[in-house]
Order: structure tokens, then C-alpha cells, then sequence
């Protein structure tokens, strides 16, 4: 039976809640679930908030408390700093829940000289590192070593048996069977491992059985240890600082081989890569690349060159030209997973056909700038150029809003968006509106009020300088009243459909008076 | 044998001196072309070309889909790899219905010069997305672009800036029949095989003051060279009801409006 060290981080969701949120944990906290408390905090303790209490209830004996949604992914990102923190003491830690790590008692033990010092050292570094108080329990099995941790004792070897024979048995944490155990007059979990382990079985079920054997201080899983993460980072410091393009795309195939030969070592490849460039003067350059294949050593050259040859000539986006030569390169790989080989696609569309035209592209990237490639993404949306994003060829293909028209059947969480025109659309929409003129049979303009009410028929629309041309039939208007409640982004308009004497079709919009053609029926 | 020896014989011949029929009349490969139909062979006689892949033998490889409605416009029914067909600026449909068959085929299919191509209406009339790849600006380089995508997608469309040199427009076409791409311009293009043009149609489903456009009918002519000369006219639904391209009555006289189905607007 292997003893385990078992650091545990009391009212673990109020602490995260602290860490993340900023909530004030000296103060009343509870966290909440379902409308139970799961967590509280000391001072909420102390004036009468429980476990499994009513938010209703508990506000009743604590007025002041300040109540948080219970999240169990903020619990874990907020536990992660202690976890790191431990490794740095002790290797093979395995996180037995946000609030609780394990690991084998007989490495720190015996590196610290004996388990007290090493539970101090433990305790001692986390606070300091992270400010987190903890307490650490020894004992054999994961379910006695909570316990233990929970009142603080390391158990000398051989004792658990004795330690949890004395506990209560809601320490299970079984309640309907500690309910059942109760009323057979089962008070202790050391009366509970004395009954026949085969009647158990028989009587209560598997799950009462494996129960009793953490009851019994049997507990025999062993410990899933994490690995921690490798680091695959790759980086360089150039004598001289890097000016010229071709410089830098030489240094750019080099590092981008070491990225590649990490991480095949590994047996990883990624699908998003970090570049960070520090220049002479200490300016920092970062820009991350997806992709929606997984990165091969030309592949990341090629980005890496790209980035290179946009900061060094200046023509990057929203970044102006560094004042100094580039003197170290980093590339981090982001979105890293297992090289499995390079999946074919089902019906071919993935295979031969699928290279070819990534090779054409990627020289089109060259000539023109990665930019200059796009693939357009359905998305969510109600006018038609709303609904389309164009991203860059290789980057992730997702919607700038979620609610693709064909996904809206399949997927009912996906938004439904009122006010969508509905199909055909049209054919041409123009990248900026077109200015139009809409007048009525007087030749005034027509205008729609605030009640949506048309101030005249339109018969005539000119387009841009064009002389005006008669509408055949007309459709509208189509409010939309979008963002309201952020006045920066906030768009009142109404849309338009006209059929135009020659033939011609356009999607109209009206809005602060103007007209626009968003879109062309050709 | 004999007719093998007396086809290469006439093939000798025929080497310096254009023949009467004009088109085929510029290349060996045409000329060739030309001897083979006049020998009563062009059932029996194959380029090697078209034995490669496992489809050699059906012809199937040597011709990318195209809608049914569109097959009578085309004078291969299909597009003919290595061809160009151009289509008249400012008929978008025309140019997306043509890609459609072909893309959800698996094709891919990129567009070079059109930063307006409505991307909604193309996936809506059945255009793989993720197979389509735009170049809306590409600014005075295009002929290098298109030329470097023709290498590597079957369908490719070109929206010229301004009018194309004739030199620039042979280079292209010669590319894509070098790689078996189409080149489907979008512009007045000098040598296309086949020219679709559109004289007109109208939009059913609006009325003064309601509606909201249903489907168009829309007639589609063909003109071109060779086996294209014969001038063709189809009359489709283009979008069609449901959004699609749909076969139009032959008269193509618009009909009334069925009843109007509820849709959220």
C-alpha cells in the first residue's frame, strides 16, 4: 500500500472565485450551485452558512453574503499556478480535483528528510508562491489522505485503518447510502469496514462495495501522475540583428526546422504557431497563425517569413516598421497534438487535388501576401454581407457570428436570427454600399418615419450619377434594429427589394435618410 | 496498320500547310484533330492524354459537370478541360451556376478579380465553400495569379481590371489547356471557346408594396467557335424557387405566383 501526500486548498471555489473574479474571500462568500451552496467561506461559516443550504436560506442567516455561480472550469484555471507550484517540489503530481492534489509520499519524504519536513516545504511554497493556503495529509489511499489533509495529521505507516475507523461515515460522500447506513445504526466508517465485505456487496450493490474499501483504508487506485507539459519552445539570438528580408528568411528556415524536428521528437505536431520578435530596442513583435492543417517545416518557414517580411518592410496591419534590427526570434507552437499521420478525406476531396491547389495558392500567397487569399465562412447574420466572413486561406474557418443559414435546421442552439433576408440572395453585394436616390411618382425622395409608414410610393431609383429608372415592383420595408443597446454599434435601418424596368433587381437599405444598395439580383 | 501508315503519312504532309478549317489549323495537336475526323476516325482515335487515370476510357476526366439545365449551352455538355469560357460581365448567376456541378463534384474552383461575389448566393445555389478560393484584389499582377491558379484548380474564374491584350488572353487559355483547367473569364475575351450572354429575363414574386423576389427566368445564350459556332439558347429559372437553377417552361412565359408561403423576415 503506498503512502500519498495530499495537498488540499480548503473552500477551494470561494478562493478561485477571489483569484479570478477579485470577490473580497475575508468576507461572507458563497458559491453556488443549482440554488445549493457548495462552497462558503470562513466568514460565511461563522455566521451559520452550510453545505447544501438554499441561497434563499443562506442569505437569511448572512444578509451581507455575496453570492458567486459555481464554475468549475474557473476552479481549474485557477488551480493550475498550484499545481505548477508543487511540481517544482515534487515530480508525478496528479490532480485529484480543482482544490486537491496527490502524489507519492516517499520521494519528497525522503528527499526533505522525513514527511514532516516535506509537508512543511509544500505548505510553505504554495503560500509563497501563490498565497494560497494549504494543508497537507499523509496516509495510504487517495480517500484517506483527503482526510487526512482535511484535519491536517499525517498518519504514521499502518495507521489509517485506525485514523478513518473513528470518522463519520458522511466522509463517504455517498449520501443516500450514508442515509441508508445511518438508520442500520452504521455510525463510524470503521463499523462499516467491519461488516462482511461479501453481504455489502450482495446487500448494498458494486458502488457500496468499492465504498467500503476506501472505508477500510484500501483504497488501491493507483496515481494517474501528470506529465508535465515539455517545452517546446524554440528560440534564437542573432550577433547581428536582423534588417533585410532575405536575412531573416534564412534564419526563418533554420528555426522553423528546429520547431518542426522538436516537435516530431515528441511525436506532436501544431495547428497555431506564436512568433515573437524582440528588436534591438526592446520593441516586442507577436502575431499568432493558425492553420487549419497541421504545420510542416515549410509550412512554418513560410509563416515565419511572411511575419518577417511584413514587420521588416512595414506593411503589416496597425503595426509600424521596428526602429531596430530583429535580435531574437521565438517561435511558440499553440494547439499542440499528436502527429497521427495526415488524414485522407473519405471521397478524395482531401488527397491529391486538395495539394495541388494548396500549392497554387500558397504561391499566390507569395506573391500577393498571405492576406490577399481568402475563403469565405457562412455565418450568422441579417443583411447578406453580414452573413459572409472572409478569412485568410490556411486560417481557421470560423463565423464571425454563429447561425449559418444551413446549420440553423440541424443545430437549434444556434441563433435564429429574425430578420434574415430570406434566399434567393443576391448574386453581387457590393464590398462598400452604393449611394442611391429613390424618388416617388412627384419625383421627391422618399422617406420612411418612425412608425415605418413610407412618406411616398417609390417609382424611380437612380443609381450613384445614373438618371433615375422606373421600378416595376417594390417590397419593404424590412426593419432591423440591431445592437440597440451599445449606442457605438447600434444600426437602425429598413431594407428594400426592386424590380427595376430593365430587368434588374436590388436589395435596398435606408438608414439616417440615405439610401444604399447593399445588394445586386444579377 | 495500313490506316496507321497512311494517317502518319498525311499527318507528314499536312506539317507546314495551315488547313481550310480555321480553328484547328495552329497547333500540331489540331491539326492532328482535324486528320483524325477526316480519316473517320474520331470514334476510334484518343489522345494519349486520355488514357491517363483510371478513368481513361470513359472520357469522364476530360470534362468537368455542369448543371443539367446549362449541358444543352455547352457544346461538350460539360466544360471541356483546357477550354475557356467566358461569360459577359455583370451576370453573376450565370458565372456561379456554371461552377456548381462541378464543385460538388469536388472540384476546386477560385475566383481572381470579383471582391463583389455575393458568397451567400453561391452557397446557396450548391457551391462547396471550402473549396473555393477568392483573390478579390489582385491587383496589376493578375495575369501571373490567374496563371499560377490555373495550375492547381480545375475551375478558374478571372474578372479582369480592363480590357485584356489578345497576347495575354491566348497565354492564359494556352496555360489552362497546357494544365486542363477551364478559364472561365469574366470579360469581353478574345479566343474563348464558348461565350455565355445573357439577353435578359425577369423576377417574379414582387409586387407594389409586397412579395419579395421568388425566381427569376432568365435566358442564357451560347456563341463561340468550332463546335460552338451554332447559336444555342436555354431558358432557365435561375435562382430557381427553392434557390437552385431549375428547367424554365420552353415559352418561358411568366406565370402567375403561387400562393405565398410564410416565411420569417
Amino acid at each position: 500500500m503506498s503512502r500519498l501526500l495530499l495537498v488540499w486548498c480548503p473552500d477551494w471555489p470561494v478562493i478561485a472565485a477571489g483569484i479570478v473574479d477579485g470577490v473580497d474571500v475575508h468576507g461572507p462568500v458563497a458559491v453556488l450551485f443549482a440554488n445549493r451552496v457548495v462552497a462558503c467561506s470562513e466568514a460565511a461559516r461563522v455566521e451559520g452558512v452550510r453545505r447544501g443550504l438554499r441561497k434563499r436560506e443562506a442569505q437569511g442567516r448572512c444578509p451581507r453574503l455575496t453570492v458567486v455561480e459555481h464554475d468549475p472550469a474557473r476552479d481549474a484555471r485557477a488551480f493550475e499556478p498550484v499545481v505548477a507550484a508543487v511540481e517544482e517540489l515534487a515530480p508525478g503530481v496528479e490532480v485529484v480535483r480543482p482544490g486537491a492534489c496527490a502524489m507519492a509520499a516517499r520521494g519528497p519524504s525522503r528527499y526533505f528528510g522525513s514527511e514532516e519536513r516535506a509537508a512543511e516545504r509544500i505548505v510553505e511554497h504554495v503560500a509563497q508562491t501563490c498565497t494560497v493556503e494549504a494543508q497537507v495529509g499523509i496516509a495510504e489511499g487517495v480517500f484517506a489522505a483527503r482526510l487526512a489533509a482535511r484535519a491536517g495529521r499525517l498518519i504514521p505507516p499502518g495507521g489509517t485503518g485506525a485514523f478513518l475507523a473513528g470518522l463519520n461515515i458522511s466522509t463517504v460522500d455517498r449520501p443516500e447510502l450514508v442515509d441508508l447506513l445511518r438508520r442500520l445504526g452504521i455510525g463510524t466508517l470503521g463499523a462499516f469496514a467491519s461488516l462482511p465485505p461479501a453481504d455489502v456487496l450482495a446487500r448494498f450493490g458494486l458502488d457500496a462495495a468499492l465504498a467500503q474499501r476506501m472505508a477500510a483504508g484500501l483504497d488501491e487506485r493507483p496515481l494517474a501522475a501528470r506529465q508535465p507539459p515539455p517545452d517546446l519552445d524554440v528560440s534564437q539570438t542573432f550577433d547581428e540583428p536582423l534588417e533585410r528580408v532575405d536575412a531573416a528568411a534564412f534564419a526563418a528556415r533554420q528555426l522553423a526546422q528546429r520547431l518542426h524536428d522538436r516537435l516530431a521528437g515528441h511525436g506532436l505536431a501544431c495547428t497555431r504557431l506564436g512568433i515573437v520578435a524582440v528588436t534591438e530596442h526592446g520593441e516586442e513583435l507577436h502575431r499568432t497563425w493558425r492553420h487549419d492543417g497541421l504545420l510542416d517545416a515549410a509550412a512554418i518557414a513560410e509563416r515565419l517569413r511572411w511575419q518577417l517580411d511584413g514587420w521588416l518592410s512595414g506593411t503589416s496591419h496597425g503595426l509600424g516598421r521596428p526602429t531596430a534590427g530583429i535580435l531574437r526570434l521565438r517561435l511558440i507552437p499553440d494547439g499542440v497534438l499528436a502527429h497521427a499521420g495526415f488524414q485522407l478525406g473519405l471521397w478524395g476531396d482531401a488527397g491529391q487535388e486538395r495539394d495541388r491547389a494548396h500549392r497554387a495558392l500558397t504561391r499566390v500567397q507569395g506573391m500577393l501576401g498571405p492576406e490577399a487569399v481568402l475563403t469565405a465562412v457562412l455565418g450568422g447574420g441579417r443583411d447578406p454581407a453580414d452573413q459572409v466572413r472572409l478569412v485568410p486561406w490556411g486560417d481557421e474557418r470560423v463565423p464571425a457570428r454563429p447561425g449559418a443559414p444551413g446549420a440553423s435546421g440541424e443545430n437549434s442552439a444556434a441563433p435564429p436570427w429574425p430578420g434574415r433576408m430570406p434566399a434567393p440572395s443576391p448574386a453581387t453585394v457590393p464590398p462598400e454600399p452604393l449611394p442611391a436616390t429613390v424618388l416617388d411618382p412627384g419625383g421627391a425622395p422618399v422617406q420612411v418615419n418612425a412608425r415605418l409608414a413610407l412618406t411616398g410610393s417609390p417609382r424611380f431609383v437612380a443609381l450613384g450619377r445614373e438618371s433615375p429608372v422606373e421600378i416595376t415592383g417594390w417590397a419593404g420595408p424590412w426593419p432591423v434594429e440591431e445592437r440597440w443597446w451599445a449606442p457605438a454599434e447600434a444600426d437602425r435601418r429598413v431594407r428594400f427589394q426592386v424590380c427595376l424596368a430593365d430587368g434588374r433587381a436590388l436589395l435596398l437599405s435606408l438608414s439616417s435618410g440615405c439610401w444604399w444598395v447593399i445588394g445586386v439580383y444579377d | 496498320m495500313a490506316g496507321i501508315v497512311a494517317l502518319r503519312r498525311r499527318h507528314d504532309e499536312a506539317g507546314p500547310v495551315p488547313t481550310s478549317t480555321g480553328d484547328a489549323g495552329t497547333d500540331p495537336a489540331g491539326r492532328t484533330a482535324t486528320l483524325i475526323r477526316d480519316a473517320g476516325l474520331s470514334g476510334l482515335v484518343r489522345p494519349a492524354s486520355a488514357h491517363t487515370g483510371e478513368a481513361a476510357g470513359t472520357g469522364g476526366d476530360r470534362m468537368l459537370p455542369v448543371l443539367p439545365e446549362l449541358r444543352p449551352l455547352l457544346p461538350a455538355g460539360g466544360l471541356r478541360r483546357g477550354s475557356t469560357v467566358a461569360v459577359t460581365p455583370g451576370h453573376t448567376s450565370i458565372l456561379l451556376a456554371l461552377l456548381v456541378e462541378a464543385s460538388v463534384a469536388g472540384s476546386w474552383c477560385a475566383v481572381v478579380g470579383l471582391p463583389s461575389l455575393g458568397a451567400l448566393a453561391a452557397a446557396e445555389l450548391g457551391i462547396a465553400m471550402d473549396r473555393l478560393a477568392l483573390v478579390p484584389h489582385p491587383g496589376p499582377e493578375w495575369p501571373a495569379v490567374v496563371g499560377a491558379l490555373l495550375d492547381g484548380f480545375d475551375l478558374v474564374v478571372a474578372a479582369p481590371p480592363g480590357p485584356v491584350a489578345a497576347g495575354v488572353a491566348g497565354r492564359l487559355a494556352a496555360r489552362a489547356r497546357q494544365r486542363g483547367s477551364v478559364l472561365v473569364p469574366c470579360a469581353t475575351w478574345a479566343g474563348a471557346d464558348v461565350v455565355l450572354d445573357s439577353p435578359g429575363g425577369g423576377w417574379e414574386g414582387l409586387d407594389r408594396g409586397h412579395g419579395r423576389l421568388r425566381r427569376r427566368y432568365l435566358t442564357i445564350t451560347a456563341s463561340g467557335r468550332g463546335a460552338a459556332a451554332r447559336r444555342r439558347e436555354v431558358t432557365v429559372w435561375l435562382p430557381g424557387p427553392l434557390g437552385r437553377l431549375a428547367d424554365a417552361p420552353p415559352a418561358a412565359t411568366p406565370r402567375a405566383v403561387e400562393a405565398p408561403i410564410l416565411v420569417a423576415v
